[in-house]
């Protein structure tokens, strides 16, 4: 990396250890300033430790990390200035209404009383979480809580953000709008680093995508460089009438790839089918007189996402972390 | 069938960038300031839940209505005479009840994962604890004086008057702010509220029991005696009768004070430093 795109986070092999278990074994990180790094990775991968040594919550055992510019150790207190934590992480507090929280927040950032005031009442607003301002947070929709999580990290507009599973849970409406707070927070300058589940939502919104497990980046890379090396995803149809199932399965068969015939008899799903393919294959069918019910084009899961990374595990470094590491510069 | 909308929940943006953009960062604020924006946290939450404070002053009205008219004429002869020994030592017992709270109330930060927030605050490291005990301090101030108030009503005349009664209540209340920090690092090492709060219990109560709150220890068995003469809780009870008698007791609240003083100086440290590492 050259100091034309500044690093946002540079974590230089990062561990740390509980006990006999090394939650998190040597991590490399870097991250340029404002764009959204997607940290993907399954429960108990290391990602929420990774986080919180780069959030100044817990030192590192091993190796360092710098945040914007400044140590996670020995300039911890700067980096709490520039650094704010969401979900999981870093929640609100449930026994105060989202008022009173962001209130607080503000005081303890050093607003004047009337100040935090006013800045609650700006975020509540913007957030769309006036009508339940007065309430207590425990009693808050998913959605709520969630836009309440984020109004919290930005008080004070953060230089870097880490937004944990912000979208775990929630419905597909609260789900966009998360992730247009999220777009808007870079548009301004924020440098996000998402932790998430889900390969769909760091390709919504990731530029760049570490894959993280057992304690190990394992592979890293843009989303499209990652959905290459997975393999592209899986057409799912669902037929009007069982009884061309075989007829379906032998044209798909012949125009896509292997196809796989669910337990559900009129269910069917073939693999290798990207968005093209996709569509001329829907579109033979209805050519051919086979009715459809339902088709959807999936993306590959995490769990395939791991499979073909981790496939070949027994080796020291797996090749897709090789060959995604080329692309990068 | 030509017209394209706008997906429902891509909501205008336009508000939430002008939210984001607007915020010059204030001025970081002093270890004052952050500290008692904690103690306003607390007392939120008294306001939100004011059953929490049932607990703290139910108990020790219905310990003192129990000893007055249950044991008070076996004891002391009379209820009435019984009621001049006991109150100011429930006073004790019923503020430093309320200081189990304190770890109980950490405890429960801790399992929401809200600390995490603040620890990733740009402020003093230890505001949220010093906060949180004054808005403690205010949960013992009703608690002691609900007591007193229910002693007044039931007759209870001290010859220190109102003074008296507030000496012993600020003394009571600022042993509490040392033995505060012993159940905040019990709040810090349990894993459950639960946990630290039957931990807590189990250790102040047979200390309260095993003091002068209820008994002149004159008729106690010897070791029995020696234990509850220097049991702290017995000293601070002594001091908080001689102030509501209006004559003070210099050197049992001197003695008190320095107890308070010195839980304080081994338990507040401990208590920030298991704080950071949690």
């Amino acid at each position: 990396m050259t100091a034309q795109h500044p690093l946002a986070i540079d974590a230089t092999g990062l561990g740390k250890s509980f006990g006999q278990t090394r939650a998190v074994a040597g991590v490399d990180l870097a991250v340029p300033a404002g764009t959204i790094y997607g940290v993907l990775g399954p429960n108990g991968a290391g990602k929420t430790t990774t986080i919180r040594m780069l959030a100044t919550l817990i030192p590192p055992d091993e190796g360092s990390a710098r945040v914007l510019g400044h140590d996670v150790v020995s300039e911890a207190d700067t980096v709490r200035e520039l650094v704010s934590l969401t979900g999981q992480l870093a929640s609100v507090d449930e026994e105060l209404t989202g008022r009173e929280n962001l209130v607080l927040l503000g005081r303890l950032l050093g607003y004047s009383r009337a100040a935090a005031r006013d800045r609650a009442d700006e975020l509540l607003d913007a957030f769309d979480i006036a009508e339940a301002a007065g309430r207590l947070v425990k009693h808050y929709s998913g959605g709520m809580r969630r836009r309440l999580d984020i109004a919290a990290s930005i008080v004070v507009t953060p230089r870097l953000m880490f937004l944990d599973e912000p979208t775990t849970g929630l419905d597909p409406r609260s789900r966009n709008q998360v992730w247009e707070i999220a777009r808007a927070l870079v548009a301004e300058g924020t440098t996000i680093l998402l932790c998430t589940q889900y390969l769909e939502e760091a390709d919504q919104l990731a530029d760049g995508i570490a894959v993280i497990d057992r304690g190990r980046v394992i592979a890293e890379g843009t989303p499209r460089d990652l959905k290459a090396s997975v393999g592209t995803g899986s057409l799912h149809l669902r037929l009007a009438d069982a009884g061309r199932r075989a007829t379906a399965a032998e044209l798909l068969e012949r125009t896509v790839g292997p196809v796989v015939l669910e337990p559900e008899p009129t269910a069917l799903s073939v693999t290798g089918a990207d968005a093209g393919r996709a569509a001329v294959a829907v579109a033979e069918l209805s050519r051919a007189g086979v009715p459809l019910a339902h088709f959807s084009l999936q993306q590959p899961s995490l769990d395939e996402v791991f499979l073909a990374l981790t496939g070949h595990a027994a080796e020291e470094t797996p090749p897709p972390a090789d060959t995604l590491q080329e692309h990068r510069s | 069938m030509t017209t394209t909308t706008r997906a429902p929940g891509s909501a205008d943006t336009a508000a939430v960038r002008r939210a984001i953009s607007s915020t010059p960062r204030p001025t970081r604020p002093g270890p004052l300031a952050t500290a008692l924006a904690f103690g306003w946290r607390g007392m939120l939450k008294v306001k939100h839940v004011p059953e929490q404070l049932l607990d703290v002053t139910v108990t020790p009205v219905m310990f003192l209505l129990m000893f007055t008219y249950l044991f008070g004429g076996a004891i002391a002869g009379s209820t009435s005479a019984y009621l001049d020994y006991t109150l100011p030592g429930l006073l004790v017992m019923s503020v430093l009840f309320t200081t189990v709270y304190s770890g109980v109330a950490l405890n429960t930060d801790l399992t929401k994962g809200v600390v995490d927030r603040f620890r990733s605050l740009p402020i003093w490291r230890p505001a949220p604890l010093v906060g949180s005990l004054l808005g403690d301090s205010v949960r013992y101030v009703i608690a002691g004086t609900v007591l007193i108030v229910v002693g007044v009503a039931l007759g209870f005349r001290p010859d220190g008057g109102v003074t008296g009664a507030v000496a012993a209540l600020a003394l009571v209340v600022a042993f509490s702010f040392g033995l505060s920090w012993v159940f905040s690092v019990l709040g810090l090492l349990m894993r459950s509220p639960n946990a630290v709060m039957n931990a807590g219990f189990m250790a102040i109560f047979p200390l309260t029991f095993l003091s002068n709150v209820f008994v002149d220890p004159a008729t106690l068995p010897g070791p029995l005696q020696a234990f509850v003469d220097v049991n702290p809780i017995s000293v601070l009870a002594t001091a908080s009768r001689s102030l509501m008698a209006g004559a003070p007791d210099g050197a049992a609240i001197l003695v008190s004070l320095a107890v308070a003083a010195a839980l304080a100086a081994v338990f507040l440290p401990l208590t920030t430093r298991l704080y950071r590492s949690r």
